[in-house]
């Protein structure tokens, strides 16, 4: 039927296309793709609108904002903006967009909003400790061969994997 | 011309990330379903296409090094922090589990229409808050056993880069081989 969704690209292909995008951006920037750069600046930006003196304030958040600096004005803005995009073209040309709500398949649609936010914050704050996520750290540190991408992954692979595996059951 | 160019504007911005999201959407990374069944070890894309990823850029760069058009002064090499970047793992690995995504993963969710991506990029929003108010109290958490600056595993194995990419593809290929035959599709 011409409405089904295109099957996924088989994993080694989409892989070598993700490789070849990473060493794209090493070649054009000098460092690779990221995430939750962008996040940060998100978080950096709406707390100033929020409470401004106190966002100026904080040694985290401060720099980013202080002296009437603009958070988003970064490679990593148009970068995850792109990244959004190029989601956006791959979902709707393989009919792959549709509203929904994905999550354990056992569990109520509000219960899986609960469990993205708390896994949200969770990953937020680890993202920050480790100062990057699966993709500034875990891909593309990895892909310079740092001992520090392996330390992350092995972190992400070992708690997700106990903590994946305990939660099966809420999974079908 | 001297590499790395040295481009860091909007359209590299775009074109780099218009790459990424597409990639990570056919490899069916905007599920959250996809994702976590790589952490109840049902389903082994995850692994499968970061590490095709990783290699593919890793013997990348290395050819670009030896032959000196790319020095590897001129990229940037993270450093290690060993508690926080292990813990900072720890987190990442937990909230995927827990919330079905990771930070990148969340947007390309979002992007296919699943409403979670949208929250769990919110709860990241909301982490980041509760980092930067923990931030000072942590301070000397995360600077904890500082590794040697922008160390890779070749020189903390005191072996050339060229034997660490060939053990990272044995290991590669063999997950690949053992998880992709056809009987473990179904």
């Amino acid at each position: 039927m011409s409405d089904q969704p295109k099957p996924l690209w088989r994993p080694h292909i989409a892989g070598v296309l993700l490789g070849l995008g990473l060493l794209m951006t090493f070649v054009l920037t000098g460092h690779g793709l990221g995430a939750s750069g962008f996040t940060t600046r998100v978080a950096a930006g709406t707390a100033h609108v929020v409470v401004p003196a106190a966002t100026e304030a904080n040694s985290y958040l401060g720099p980013m904002v202080e002296d009437g600096r603009n958070p988003f004005n970064a490679w990593i803005t148009w970068e995850v903006l792109g990244v959004a995009l190029g989601a956006l073209i791959g979902a709707v040309s393989a009919r792959r967009f549709k509203w929904s709500v994905d999550g354990p398949t056992r569990m109520s649609k509000a219960a899986r909003l609960g469990l993205a936010l708390v896994g949200g914050i969770i990953a937020g704050f680890g993202a920050r400790m480790s100062l990057g996520c699966t993709s500034g750290l875990g891909l593309s540190g990895a892909a310079t061969l740092a001992t520090a991408g392996f330390v992350f992954l092995g972190g992400f692979f070992v708690a997700g994997g106990i903590i994946g595996t305990a939660m099966r059951g809420l999974w079908r | 011309m001297s590499f790395p160019l040295g481009y860091t504007g909007i359209l590299s911005g775009l074109f780099c990330g218009l790459v990424f999201g597409f990639a990570l959407e056919r490899a069916g990374f905007a599920s959250a379903c996809k994702l976590t069944a790589q952490l109840r070890f049902r389903d082994w894309a995850v692994f499968n296409v970061m590490f095709t990823a990783i290699l593919v850029s890793a013997f990348g760069l290395w050819l670009l090094q030896i032959t000196g058009v790319m020095p590897a002064e001129e990229i940037f090499i993270p450093t290690t922090y060993l508690w926080a970047t292990l813990l900072g793992g720890v987190g990442v690995g937990a909230g995927m589990a827990i919330g079905g995504y990771c930070p990148g993963t969340s947007v390309v969710g979002f992007m296919s229409g699943r409403i979670d991506g949208l929250v769990f990029l919110i709860g990241i929003v909301a982490g980041t808050w509760i980092f930067a108010g923990a931030f000072d109290a942590m301070e000397p958490l995360l600077e904890a056993l500082p590794g040697p600056e922008a160390q890779t595993l070749g020189e903390l194995l005191h072996v050339p880069d060229l034997v660490i990419l060939l053990g990272l593809t044995a290991v590669a290929a063999v997950v690949g081989w053992m998880t992709t035959k056809p009987a473990q599709r179904a």
